[in-house]
């Protein structure tokens, strides 16, 4: 079974935010607005956040994407009243907006924020709603929302895969966000597979996790 | 008028009569809590972003108000039952106003969680889907179980009363004679309650405790700074119990004075009272200590940006208000004799009230603020929605409340009857049992 992760390399990253763009087309993610923005309900599946290491004069300030970290042990399944988050076998935290009853617990026990609630009906531009991707769900108000790692895409590329009757190629399922990178910052695939790049990527000695000591283990690993 | 009513004829006169101040308090209650619906309406058509709340400050008002609710159940069940197993002879005045505050203010402490929820059109999930890895979930079951419990423990020795209406009044006889079972006052039907109560009594301390606990885990079982926190089962369990006194000397205050109970709500228990009060004052200075000090000589960063929101940052006004009302203020009042009276002990437990609802908004609030990735700090601000809904919370409170005064004895008949008639000579005999006994000595 394999485990997919991704790996983020900080060193290539421009922040240019093609990724975040690519993410809001593929997965029908509202888009912000400035009322939106202005009371910190923008949703994001992947975000550009900025990040400040040590004090004047000694300070650097990195520009990092961050998405569901897809930890191996996620504190947020655990806490869901209805089983509306959950882990898949493929190490993938998912969430069922149509069960979910907003109670917003994975949110506020997720130590990364990267859990998102649709304070409001989710609204596009009349020009938008035509293009909106027919494989992702759209969400209603009051429910929660996260990166699934473009989950669908794993499932085409699996349907794909049977029909011509061979097994999944690696690069076959890539996230959106990891198509979109210019900059070819962001590796994917499976982390339990010894020669992936990933699995490579992630030992390297510039690999770090984010808040690494919480013992989550996420499966989003930064180069830098 | 029975025999039944011989002394106690004036603790029936609020469900005989009813005067003009009664409507006045009715229609003010009614137009606040008019208040609260009006905003909950408003909240269900637009969703939750009419209140304040965004990311990553994702609970606020509705997260305190439940646990502040669940604090002030705490009043009723718990205080009468220990009471009553300690045999303490000034209790039967009181019982049934601590009670009735316990079940009417858990349906809110409920309530304010569904009124959280985004979806509440799905509540049944939670029976559907049950996920018991969620503290959530024991919440769900121990707050049923409690409720359950507590109305038992209310309605049973309501009973007796219950027959007197039924024999005494003409208005609503047959809601009186059907909630009273049949009851004739026999001394099997009596034996048979005594032990009702009894078994109540005990089986309610430990689900009481159980409640607040959980309600706590909540929190603490989250990974939070400041909130994953081993001392918030018991901190909130004392907490609990200290605010649930603090309510039950205001409800019992404004009974006395409404309905002319000078004669059974008497100084000694508001003095008896304030000093359990005091008891749970410093209880919780100590808890707030402990819980406060740790963090601070711990000196993690992450608890540190929380730690110093509460102490010198945004939500200092919070925390200090809290610190003063909650520990200064009531430890001042209650510790001296001369001005643990009734007024003095009622200004202690308003103060207290605030005080804790301000020690829940501290707890939830500012951990959420302060995340552990510190550029994603928030804000909170609360919308009218927001206050209009805890206004109508409370008005609903009291009117339900009110209402229980208007159809049953806020203070038991029978018991005080039962005092009257057997304890005294009970106690006398109690009290005989703990001295060395004339041949031996």
């Amino acid at each position: 079974m394999p485990k997919w992760g991704m790996v983020i390399d900080l060193d290539k990253c421009s922040a240019c935010q093609a990724c975040v763009t690519a993410c809001h087309l593929e997965n029908n993610v509202a888009l912000p607005t400035a009322a939106s923005a202005s009371k910190s309900r923008s949703i994001y599946w992947i975000q550009m956040l900025p990040m400040k290491e040590g004090r004047y004069p000694h300070f650097k300030m990195k520009m990092i994407p961050v998405l569901c970290f897809h930890c191996e042990h996620p504190p947020c399944t655990k806490v869901c009243p209805v089983k509306a988050t959950y882990q898949n076998p493929e190490g993938i935290v998912g969430q069922i907006y149509r069960r979910c009853i907003g109670c917003r617990y994975c949110t506020t026990a997720c130590p990364y924020t990267v859990r998102h609630f649709n304070w409001s009906e989710p609204e596009w531009p009349k020009e938008m709603v035509p293009s909106l991707n027919p494989d992702v769900s759209c969400r209603m108000k009051g429910v929660v929302e996260k990166c699934t790692f473009c989950h669908h895409r794993l499932q085409k590329a699996r349907e794909q895969a049977k029909m011509e009757n061979r097994e999944l190629k690696p690069g076959e399922y890539l996230p959106a966000c990891v198509e979109a990178c210019p900059g070819q910052a962001m590796y994917f695939g499976d982390l339990e597979d010894e020669t992936s790049e990933v699995t490579k990527l992630s030992r390297e000695p510039r690999a770090f996790k984010l808040l690494e000591d919480l013992g989550t283990e996420p499966k989003v690993i930064y180069l830098g | 008028m029975s025999d039944d009513l011989k002394y106690d004829s004036l603790l029936l006169r609020p469900i005989v009569k009813t005067g003009r101040a009664f409507y006045i308090t009715v229609a003010i209650l009614l137009t606040l809590g008019l208040w609260g619906v009006v905003s909950y309406l408003y909240q269900l058509a637009y969703g939750l972003g009419v209140t304040g709340l965004s990311r990553p400050t994702y609970w606020g008002f509705y997260i305190t108000n439940f646990v502040f609710f669940i604090g002030i159940s705490h009043a009723g069940t718990l205080i009468s039952a220990i009471l009553r197993l300690a045999q303490a002879e000034w209790r039967r005045a009181i019982t049934r106003s601590a009670e009735v505050i316990t079940v009417m203010v858990l349906l809110f402490g409920v309530g304010n969680v569904l009124i959280d929820l985004g979806r509440p059109d799905r509540m049944f999930n939670i029976i559907k889907h049950a996920n018991f890895r969620s503290p959530l979930l024991w919440d769900v079951s121990s707050i049923c179980t409690y409720l359950t419990c507590s109305i038992i423990y209310l309605y049973l020795p309501l009973i007796p009363d219950i027959a007197i209406l039924r024999d005494n009044t003409t208005k609503y006889r047959w809601f009186y004679k059907t909630l009273a079972l049949g009851w004739r006052g026999t001394p099997r039907q009596h034996r048979r309650l005594e032990i009702g109560i009894a078994i109540m009594a005990v089986v309610v301390i430990p689900v009481a405790v159980s409640v607040h606990t959980v309600v706590s885990y909540v929190f603490s079982m989250t990974i939070q700074p400041m909130w994953h926190s081993a001392i918030f089962g018991p901190y909130f369990v004392a907490g609990a119990i200290f605010s649930g006194i603090a309510a039950l000397i205001i409800a019992m205050a404004v009974i006395r004075r409404a309905y002319n109970l000078q004669n059974y709500l008497k100084q000694i228990h508001f003095n008896y009272l304030g000093i359990l009060l005091l008891v749970m004052t410093l209880l919780w200075f100590y808890f707030t200590f402990s819980e406060y000090l740790t963090t601070f000589y711990g000196n993690e960063p992450v608890h540190m940006a929380i730690f110093y929101a509460k102490f010198t940052g945004e939500y200092a006004p919070y925390f200090w208000t809290m610190v003063v009302t909650c520990f200064v203020i009531p430890f001042v009042i209650l510790c001296n004799r001369k001005t643990r009276t009734v007024a003095g002990t009622v200004v202690a437990s308003v103060s207290i009230t605030i005080g804790m609802w301000l020690e829940r908004f501290t707890i939830v609030v500012p951990t959420l603020v302060n995340p552990r990735l510190p550029w994603e700090k928030g804000f909170y601000i609360q919308s009218w929605v927001e206050v209009g809904e805890t206004v109508g919370c409370f008005a609903f409170f009291i009117l339900f409340y009110v209402l229980f005064t208007k159809f049953f004895p806020i203070v038991s008949i029978w018991e005080i009857r039962e005092g009257r008639e057997k304890s005294v000579v009970e106690v006398q005999e109690r009290v005989q049992s703990y001295l060395p006994s004339e041949e031996e000595a």
